[in-house]
């Protein structure tokens, strides 16, 4: 008993953990549901479309578009100002995070973009962009 | 079976008032919403005894309703802390009015208070603390300055979506001014221009500190009986002639569609339940965190088209002598906003209907609307109030 409750306990981490775990790991992933073929962002245990069963991790392709933007103003002396966005992914379903890389006034909304996985020193991992150029719109 | 159509107007508001609006030093939440609470009951005519009904929700104690009847030394047979942020004291009204309607309960004490401005326990401590007791744990990484950088989101989007103007953002804000002006209550009440807004400090682009609401201190309070019940006690009835509340999501990143709130669904059940559509009403109070939440709710509760809120408010049309008198008390804007502003804008529609506006009474008011929103445009209710005519 102790021992495969033990054992059930060590595999059936909860998704927001493995999730992390995978953007710890550099690696970003979304669901996609096996019932119903849509794409859930934020990852959970079941499908916010249609109430399957936990919609399987995937690859996403990476690519999007700004959707909604904002500047939040800091003083220079707190790190200056900084970008948080909304980005729409190819797949349909969108995330708060940031652009980097490029003047804050650039970052407009449609501007395509690219993610890719960081891991802040001592923190966890986490999803941001950058412009993707060359990319087709 | 009872249905919503039956209730239309089964309820009325008998008592309201406002306690510590602005600055109460030394003051905790309780004590302020106690002030509040006790002269409501007087307003109304009634005694606490009488109040066998409690409705109340706190941002920060998840058990609120133990300790606020306690301290009242009340025995409610009817209870409701239903927590929805700031939209949560709207919210309470058709639950309530079921109350009443069943016999549960006869009178019904909705009631708010907050020091959030000078308490010292103050806003960073309560961010902190729900980091840990209410995580978004995919947005706050990305260190959005919440609630504002959320309400900056939506107001870009309806920006490049719409071409709305930071101009049009800042008519609310003047609008909300010019209204505050004739308020005493109000805690701004210096002139205000266009200019002042766009050249204020930016905060979160496109909105500036001028777009954002007050952060007071302040408590509410407001009594429902029976319709019948109002009829004898001393203040004329405002009667509750619909009402709706709805939610579809918490974070702004899981918003279906940034230009459009669950508004649109409360709205529709406020309208649908009182009969009445946007053209018949007098007075509107919308909750005004941020100047984009005003044209967002003059959208999706009807007053105009999606996208043409901007248009809508232009040239002072929602401003005392405007086509249309929005937030007549100065709104949380420029009169008060102690952290949940929900119930302030459905005093104020009361105290429209009853004439008590004083230099910014709306004249001749018989509808009122009221419309609260809660977390970051999470949650919406819709309230449709009239005089006894409007039955
Ligand atoms: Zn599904």
């Amino acid at each position: 008993m102790t021992n495969s409750s033990t054992t059930s306990q060590a595999t059936a981490t909860g998704v927001l953990a493995r999730h992390q775990a995978e953007l710890d790991a550099g690696r970003f992933l979304i669901q996609r549901c096996g019932a119903c073929q849509r794409a859930v962002y934020f990852p959970r245990a079941l499908c916010p479309h249609c109430g399957a069963g936990e919609p399987a991790m995937v690859a996403p392709a990476g690519t999007g578009a700004v959707y909604a933007v904002t500047t939040v103003r800091r003083k220079p002396e707190a790190g200056g100002d900084y970008n948080v966005c909304i980005v729409e992914l190819d797949e349909g379903v969108r995330l708060m995070s940031r652009v980097e890389g490029m003047p804050l006034a650039d970052v407009r909304i449609g501007l395509r973009v690219r993610a890719r996985v960081v891991v802040p020193p001592g923190g966890s991992g986490m999803v941001v962009f950058g412009a993707a150029t060359g990319d087709a719109a | 079976m009872t249905t919503l159509k039956q209730l239309r107007g089964s309820a009325a508001i008998a008592g309201v008032a406002t306690y510590g609006c602005g600055e109460a030093p030394g003051h905790t939440d309780m004590e302020l919403l106690a002030e509040a609470a006790r002269r409501a009951v007087a307003d109304a005519g009634l005694a606490m005894k009488d109040i066998d009904g409690l409705c109340t929700a706190s941002a920060s104690a998840t058990m609120w309703a133990m300790p606020v009847i306690e301290y009242l030394g009340l025995r409610p047979s009817y209870i409701d802390s239903t927590m929805l942020g700031g939209s949560s004291f709207i919210a309470h009204l058709l639950p309530a009015m079921q109350a009443l309607a069943s016999g549960q309960c006869n009178a019904v004490l909705v009631c708010y208070g907050s020091a959030q401005r000078t308490a010292t326990f103050g806003r960073k401590e309560v961010v902190a603390s729900r980091r840990f007791l209410d995580p978004q744990p995919y947005e706050t990484p990305y260190e959005p300055m919440q609630p504002l950088s959320a309400y900056a989101l939506a107001a870009s989007r309806h920006m490049h979506e719409f071409g709305t103007t930071r101009r049009d953002l800042a008519e609310v804000a003047v609008a909300a001014r010019a209204w505050a002006r004739l308020n005493p209550e109000a805690f701004m009440r210096g002139p205000l221009s266009i200019d002042d807004v766009l050249g204020a400090r930016m905060v979160c682009d496109p909105l500036s500190v001028r777009d954002s609401c007050l952060v007071t201190d302040g408590a509410g309070a407001f009594v429902l009986v029976r319709a019948d019940h109002a009829r004898d006690l001393p203040r004329e009835p405002v009667h509750v002639l619909g009402t709706g509340t709805a939610v579809w999501n918490r974070q702004i990143s899981s918003m279906h569609d940034l230009t459009m709130t669950a508004a649109r669904d409360s709205g529709r059940a406020a309208f649908g339940m009182a009969g009445l559509a946007p053209r018949d009403i007098d007075v509107v109070q919308l909750y005004d965190a941020f100047t984009i939440n005003v044209l967002l709710f003059l959208e999706d509760l009807g007053f105009c088209a999606k996208g043409e809120g901007g248009a809508f408010v232009r040239d002072g049309a929602i401003a005392p002598g405007g086509r249309l008198p929005v937030n007549t008390n100065g709104g949380g804007l420029s009169c008060v906003h102690p952290g949940m502003y929900g119930i302030f804008a459905l005093i104020e529609a009361v105290r429209q209907l009853r004439g008590e506006g004083g230099e910014r009474q709306v004249a001749g008011a018989v509808t009122a609307l009221a419309h609260g929103n809660g977390g970051t445009l999470s949650s919406q209710a819709t309230a449709v109030l009239g005089l006894a005519q409007a039955l």
